[in-house]
């Protein structure tokens, strides 16, 4: 087990966002965390990135508390690839050795710059490294963004809504690079998805979010018409389609 | 491959370190040059001899006295608030934040005005020169009005968890406020007064004495160290707040500290050489368009050439229509903006 959330309680001054939020995480897992808009999800991943301090419980991460770790030491441990990400005048290499920061001393290593041509031959992004992250698609900024995420080393992968904006090729380009590192690397990510044939395909295991509480946990067979229909209000049902579970909504 | 992409990363870094010597280059010649014209020209043999300490009087006097401080004074600024604007811009998350946007000018210019007022230390020679009798005093206020101006914003934005875009509009706020106090004050004020303090405001880089420059310097150096030490951290914070925080950067506090080194910097040199504009604006843009957005070197190339910007408006303005010297804010205005706007028409085509 790599991350445990304990009990976790958060709120915005008086409105309670996420109430008794317990859950694990193994290494290597892809859990999905679904919901409707304002149900916590996003809430829920900074908390476990301690960018929102949740008012109770606890959060472990490797065995160690988060409170515990500072922010260079979590960002050691954890990346985050958030849900808004814009492009500047950075060029692609510099963005992605960013992700270094938490374990550059003073100037860049030649580690540092190896690691960095490693993920970004990994991701396909060599023939854009030298051009600015203004200049880029929004799937080559997605792109981007999960490198530098990579290189950070991390144990565990934070992603909120990783396909937001992205078309279908590229949707499915960025869930594979996802499932595939999870696996080869045995890094263990959480994704806040809204696609549930897309979270269906690519994800081990799956948290149910309603009004801040988990309504449902686990494998593929929560995603069910009733579940479905109390947790985003939508009449569906579930099918198979080779093998794969498909969502068809009625 | 992968040897192939990191190695042309590195060229491309070493060009960025060549453009960063070939500016520190020219500003050393273009020094050379400007310490030699003026209204008295001087040969290089003299310089060097006056620079050792064994020229002529005249040309001792000339170069340790006048041209010198006046150059010195020149590279200072241009460092400082082109550096200034680009930790503005990054920490505001904003192009157009600049020591000006934020108020910390008008603050100064109120205190100036406030002092020559208060203490009647403003004239007029029977030449009609204006002068100043306590400059001193009216570096004091002016100090003191630009960074009361920088802690208002930076209080609310401490106990107020201000955004960086309500830092802003706060800064254009306060601006506005100590515009209507200046003009409060310019509306009471006598004929010998208000030209005192429209004087005042034209940027002046020949009024810094030695010491005066020494402590320019010494501001300037201490925000450098910090400028550059947390250069990875305007580069998280340029990929967005979240991002910035998941790397482990404190955000707020890098924000506020940066902003109050930042703004004192300004407020130090617009107190002693008045008001010089658009410096602080164009420099990191200029530079972000040439060689990128990358702090580790905008922070250096921006210093660099805001150095040359300012140095040569001033040699330029000293001596086109020699005796006369225009404010160097005149010619930094009218050099820049026409040399920005082909940068932006050239970008948008």
């Amino acid at each position: 087990m790599i991350l445990s959330v304990d009990d976790v309680e958060f709120s915005y001054q008086s409105k309670s966002v996420l109430k008794n939020v317990k859950f694990k995480v193994n290494k290597g897992e892809v859990v999905s965390i679904l919901g409707v808009n304002g149900a916590g999800k996003s809430t829920l991943l900074k908390c476990v990135n301690r960018m929102l301090k949740p008012k109770k419980g606890a959060i472990l991460i490797d065995n160690f508390n988060l409170n515990t770790l500072n922010s260079e030491e979590i960002a050691r441990k954890m990346a985050y690839v958030s849900q808004s990400v814009n492009g500047n005048y950075i060029n692609v290499f510099d963005a992605v050795l960013l992700g270094r920061k938490p374990h550059i001393k003073w100037e860049v290593s030649k580690k540092d710059l190896e690691i960095t041509g490693n993920v970004l031959r990994l991701m396909n992004l060599e023939e854009h490294a030298l051009r600015y992250t203004k200049e880029l698609s929004g799937g080559e900024l997605q792109k981007v963004v999960i490198a530098r995420a990579l290189v950070q080393e991390p144990q565990i992968l934070l992603l909120d809504e990783p396909t937001n904006n992205l078309d279908l090729k590229n949707q499915m380009a960025v869930m594979k690079i996802i499932r595939d590192i999870s696996k080869s690397q045995n890094i263990s990510s959480i994704v806040v998805m809204h696609d549930l044939n897309l979270t269906l395909r690519f994800s081990d295991k799956f948290i149910m979010l309603k009004d801040g509480m988990i309504y449902s946990k686990g494998n593929s067979d929560v995603i069910n018409s009733k579940n479905i229909l109390a947790v985003y209000d939508v009449n569906a049902y579930v099918d198979n389609y080779n093998g794969i579970p498909i969502v068809v909504l009625a | 491959m992968t040897k192939n992409i990191t190695e042309k990363y590195a060229e491309l870094n070493r060009k960025k370190i060549l453009i960063g010597l070939a500016l520190l280059a020219s500003l050393f010649l273009f020094s050379l040059y400007s310490l030699s014209i003026g209204g008295y020209k001087l040969a290089l043999s003299q310089i060097y001899m006056a620079l050792i300490g064994q020229g002529e009087a005249s040309a001792n006097l000339i170069i340790w006295n006048i041209r010198l401080p006046r150059i010195i004074a020149a590279i200072i600024a241009g460092i400082s608030l082109a550096v200034s604007g680009a930790v503005m811009q990054c920490t505001l998350r904003n192009p157009l934040a600049s020591p000006y946007t934020i108020g910390i000018s008008h603050g100064a210019m109120f205190g100036a005005a406030f002092a020559i007022i208060l203490f009647g230390i403003g004239g007029a020679e029977s030449t009609g020169e204006i002068f100043i009798n306590s400059p001193y005093l009216v570096t004091i206020f002016a100090f003191l009005g630009s960074f009361m101006a920088a802690l208002v914003i930076l209080l609310l934005a401490k106990l107020r968890k201000f955004t960086p875009e309500a830092m802003i509009l706060a800064g254009i706020a306060m601006g506005s406020l100590f515009s209507a106090g200046t003009m409060v004050i310019q509306y009471f004020a006598n004929d010998l007064q208000l030209a005192s303090m429209v004087y005042w405001t034209f940027g002046d880089l020949g009024r810094p004495l030695w010491a005066e420059v020494g402590i320019m310097a010494i501001v300037m150096f201490i925000s450098l160290i910090y400028f550059i030490y947390k250069r990875w951290d305007y580069n998280a914070l340029e990929s967005g707040e979240e991002s910035a925080k998941s790397l482990g950067v404190n955000t707020e506090k890098t924000r506020l500290v940066s902003m109050l080194i930042a703004s004192l910097l300004v407020s130090v040199n617009v107190a002693f050489l008045g008001i010089i504009g658009f410096v602080g604006l164009i420099c990191p843009h200029l530079i972000r368009i040439l060689i990128g957005g990358d702090y580790r070197f905008l922070i250096p190339i921006s210093a660099l050439f805001g150095a040359i910007l300012l140095l040569v408006s001033d040699t330029i303005a000293r001596t086109i229509i020699s005796p006369i010297v225009l404010p160097v804010g005149i010619l930094t205005s009218f050099m820049g903006a026409p040399l920005f706007l082909y940068l932006l028409i050239k970008m948008y085509k």
